[in-house]
């Protein structure tokens, strides 16, 4: 007889439950028992005194290994879940509008031409953990399906749960942002070379205070190693959605705008190609708050808006940060829905 | 290396032929002996660094300072392009006017450049809509000046935004758009599909008034160019290059640009319509029994949505700038070198399959006037040498010719169709007779400057446009049209292929020669 709702469980059946866990409980002593018993090779060595152990090699942080996230499994399972739920994910709470890829039919044609997917580097703001799959979701193909994501080694690949999840999820991989690492730089550039194209927020972290940090050299470093173009990229309104030290994720609505692909030019270093790949950067971001013309007007002037904000700090600052916000696409957030305490 | 264009001459083993029908086809087989078939030639490569080209040639341009060494803080800017109406089909995004204008404005913005303006040369065509613009010349570019109001369509019957610039020695008024006329200077962007296209003529008709525009869109200028496409043997090419001249010597100052595209004309599942018959592939033949099974069923509204919403896939094969009359002769090479088809003599019957679009029907309905336009002003007027058919020889068309007309854009096509073809179709009687009412006509005036209606006057341009067909052939036979329609254009209706011929042979006797001209994609036909 059916169980009515409200009414205890029936003797018998908290019976069973009790005698199948209590056995459980001693099944496994009995296990531990036997082995304990067997002793090695069955179980751990003991270490002999005065012995230290070589630590293990490290298998997380900028060593996690990545290839198999590479090979044709992961990459069908990754492109589904590109497909379906990262986009609708994406969609739900970003909202994303993507503008200027027409700027990519270069760099499309000449894959087309060649039969290849013309790698390049795709260089990005960052504001928040939520770039990353905006990013992917935004970047047409045939980009998008030869993608690879340079990540945090400490903050994604510290554990091997997350690290396994972030290869396979987004095709991270470890990129050491605490100090110089060769491994890092080698394991980009050979990816290019392979035909995948790359994600780079060159900040080296997100936004700490909601504008943006001067830009490192390792996306001009890359380019000049493997020829590869540079396509800037401006991310608009992911800080007031996932920015950084928000705990979860409030919707709105963002605008990714892609710029015209940059090469290294004759005579030019890494430096200054990397200062050049910065202010196209910044010139995005103007033309995503204003329109192309002024922003192109400004950039001749010199007159660019910096993406790192105004010199002064403090209330001033995040004052500014407001006023900057309103013009963009977080200005035109979704009115979250608003709770009020219950009084009874 | 794609294979140039190629001459068939039918015989038994030949596949039936495509022939366009309007919004859907038909497989004619011709007959064996007598008939030839010209293909055009494949696409050229494109250039796949488009960019990187375009900013090349505005630096090294044509008997013409550098673009940068023309531009100067202070001065005033403005950049004229052609309409909806180029290209056919309407192009992939990003659109080649995109593209340019977005390097000469990058050009302006370095140079300190503020004054800046955005004119759509309508010429007499209908104004293109938002969503038209923004696919010409890109969002960036729209949204950066169409709120403005610095984005805007010329308008040929505004007279404080018109300036007369003078008269040519054969009395030709000159009066174009008054902010290009007094801008320190002029950027024209061309997309110049036919060799007709660009040159004086881009600014002398695509900028000017009606006053200036009847000096050469008329009977007897249209009637006396042999062909259009031959800018040697064209009397329209020469009384714009008079324009041209006056132009010139009034001051306005013209930075051209002129680009060609390949014969790429239609994208997946539509690739067939690009291939010779007997290269069909399985999946060719599958495509094609589906398209044209599936079109004759569906409305003809849904086919014609299906078909206006293709993009083609054509690709840049040169871009050229500098100075108008040097950068178009280097244009029509160009052109030339995509399209031309050698072909020996002439014929004593065209065939032609009227396709589904013109450069007067983007987005709209392929009224009668137009199906004429197409095949006689166009298909006809694709020579260089001499017509591809004999004097009196005949023409027969394929198309549904239905009598339907876009009364938003052809307002003046309807009245033009209902009562000046119900009394003459001598263009020269109809000039003579009507042309002025129409031009004048007041609500005719207010649909062209406030909607989406072609100019009062522009059904008379498009009947010109096929005098020098009409006078040349004995003949005119519509394949499939409604009979109503094509008796009032003057033609004879025929229901198959085989009664077309049939009627033809009264004209031209029963052993003539039949030419089949298997375009789109364009070509030229250069007949020896």
């Amino acid at each position: 007889m059916a169980r009515r709702p409200g009414e205890p469980f029936p003797l018998t059946a908290m019976r069973v439950t009790a005698r199948a866990v209590s056995s459980a409980q001693k099944g496994s002593a009995r296990v531990r028992t036997v082995i304990g018993r067997v002793g090695f090779p069955y179980r751990a060595p003991t270490v002999p005194r005065g012995v230290e152990v070589p630590p293990a090699p490290k298998r997380t942080g900028a060593d996690f290994d990545t290839e198999w996230a590479r090979r044709p499994l992961a990459q069908a399972t990754r492109r589904a879940l590109l497909a379906g739920p990262l986009q609708l994910a994406v969609k739900a709470i970003a909202d994303p509008e993507v503008v200027g890829t027409d700027r990519l039919a270069d760099l499309r044609a000449e894959a087309d031409d060649t039969d290849d997917t013309c790698p390049c580097i795709f260089v990005a703001n960052h504001h928040s953990h939520l770039d990353t799959p905006l990013m992917l979701a935004a970047i047409p193909p045939p980009w998008r399906h030869r993608m690879v994501v340079g990540a945090a080694a400490d903050y994604f690949f510290g554990t091997r749960l997350t690290g396994a999840a972030s290869a396979l999820a987004l095709n991270a991989f470890p990129i050491d942002r605490t100090s110089v690492n060769r491994r890092s730089a080698e394991l980009a550039a050979e990816l290019i070379r392979d035909g995948w194209s790359l994600v780079i927020f060159p900040e080296g972290g997100r936004s700490p205070d909601g504008w943006g940090q001067p830009f490192k050299g390792g996306a001009a470093f890359l380019a000049e190693r493997t020829g590869a173009p540079i396509v800037p990229v401006h991310i608009d309104g992911t800080g007031a959605i996932l920015g950084k030290g928000m705990k979860r994720p409030k919707r709105g609505r963002t605008k990714v705008t892609f710029g015209r692909p940059l090469r290294l030019e004759e005579g030019e270093n890494i430096r200054r190609f990397g200062t050049r790949i910065e202010a196209a950067v910044e010139v995005l971001a103007d033309e995503a708050i204003s329109d192309y013309w002024s922003a192109r007007r400004r950039a001749a002037q010199g007159a660019t808006p910096s993406l790192t904000g105004p010199d002064y700090r403090g209330w001033r600052r995040a004052w500014a940060l407001t006023e900057h916000r309103a013009r963009g696409k977080a200005g035109q957030r979704r009115r979250q829905k608003r709770t009020w305490p219950k009084l009874s | 290396m794609p294979r140039p264009g190629f001459v068939l001459d039918v015989d038994r083993s030949t596949p039936p032929t495509l022939f366009w029908h309007g919004d859907g086809f038909r497989l004619e087989r011709l007959p064996a002996g007598r008939t030839r078939v010209i293909y055009p030639p494949e696409p050229l490569p494109a250039i796949t660094d488009v960019d990187a080209r375009i900013r090349n040639a505005l630096e090294h341009p044509i008997d013409s300072d550098p673009l940068s060494a023309l531009l100067f803080p202070g001065m005033k800017l403005t950049i004229a392009f052609d309409d909806v109406s180029l290209p056919l089909p309407k192009m992939r995004r990003p659109d080649l006017r995109q593209r340019i204008i977005e390097a000469v404005l990058d050009s302006a913005a370095d140079a300190g450049v503020d004054d800046v303006a955005l004119i759509a040369a309508l010429a007499l065509h209908r104004r293109m809509t938002e969503d038209e613009l923004r696919h010409a010349v890109g969002d960036r570019v729209y949204d950066a000046f169409a709120p403005r109001g610095l984005l805007t369509q010329h308008d040929a019957e505004d007279p404080e935004n018109l300036a007369y610039l003078g008269t040519t020695p054969h009395g030709e008024e000159i009066e174009i758009n008054k902010r290009a006329a007094e801008s320190d200077l002029l950027v024209y962007v061309n997309i110049n599909l036919v060799a007709m296209d660009g040159g004086w003529k881009s600014t002398a008709t695509g900028l000017a008034s009606y006053r200036s525009l009847r000096h050469h869109h008329n009977p007897a200028t249209m009637q006396a160019s042999h062909s259009f496409m031959d800018q040697h043997r064209s009397e329209l090419h020469k009384s714009n290059w008079r324009m041209g001249k006056v132009l010139r010597d009034a001051g306005v100052k013209i930075f051209q640009i002129e680009t060609t595209l390949n014969n790429d004309t239609f994208p997946s599942p539509f690739e067939f319509l690009g291939k010779r018959e007997w290269e069909w592939s399985a999946r060719d033949r599958g495509l094609y029994v589906a398209a044209s099974k599936s079109l004759a069923k569906v409305p003809t509204r849904t086919a014609r949505k299906i078909f206006q919403s293709i993009e083609a896939p054509h690709q840049m094969t040169s871009i050229q700038c500098g100075e108008v009359e040097a950068v178009h002769k280097v244009t029509t090479e160009n052109v030339y070198r995509q399209q031309l088809v050698e072909v020996q003599g002439q014929t004593d019957i065209l065939t032609m399959g009227i396709p589904y679009i013109c450069p007067y029907n983007v987005h709209s309905v392929m009224n009668p006037i137009l199906v004429m336009c197409t095949g006689l002003g166009y298909f006809f007027n694709l020579y260089r040498g001499k017509p591809l058919v004999r004097e009196g020889g005949v023409v027969i068309m394929t198309h549904p010719t239905p009598w339907e007309f876009n009364p938003v854009h052809h307002p003046s096509y309807i009245d033009f169709f209902e009562e000046c073809l119900a009394d003459t179709t001598d263009p020269h009687v109809l000039s003579q007779k009507y042309e002025e009412r129409y031009a004048n006509d007041e609500w005719y005036r207010h649909l062209y400057r406030t909607g989406y209606a072609y100019h009062g006057v522009h059904p008379f341009y498009m009947w010109y446009w096929g005098s020098h067909g009409m006078q040349h052939c004995g003949k005119v036979i519509v394949v499939g049209g409604e009979p109503r329609s094509v008796r009032r254009l003057g033609f004879t209706p025929a229901s198959s292929m085989d009664d077309a011929l049939e009627i033809a042979s009264d004209a031209v006797g029963r052993d003539a020669t039949i030419t089949h001209f298997h375009t789109p994609p364009v070509m030229m036909a250069d007949v020896r």
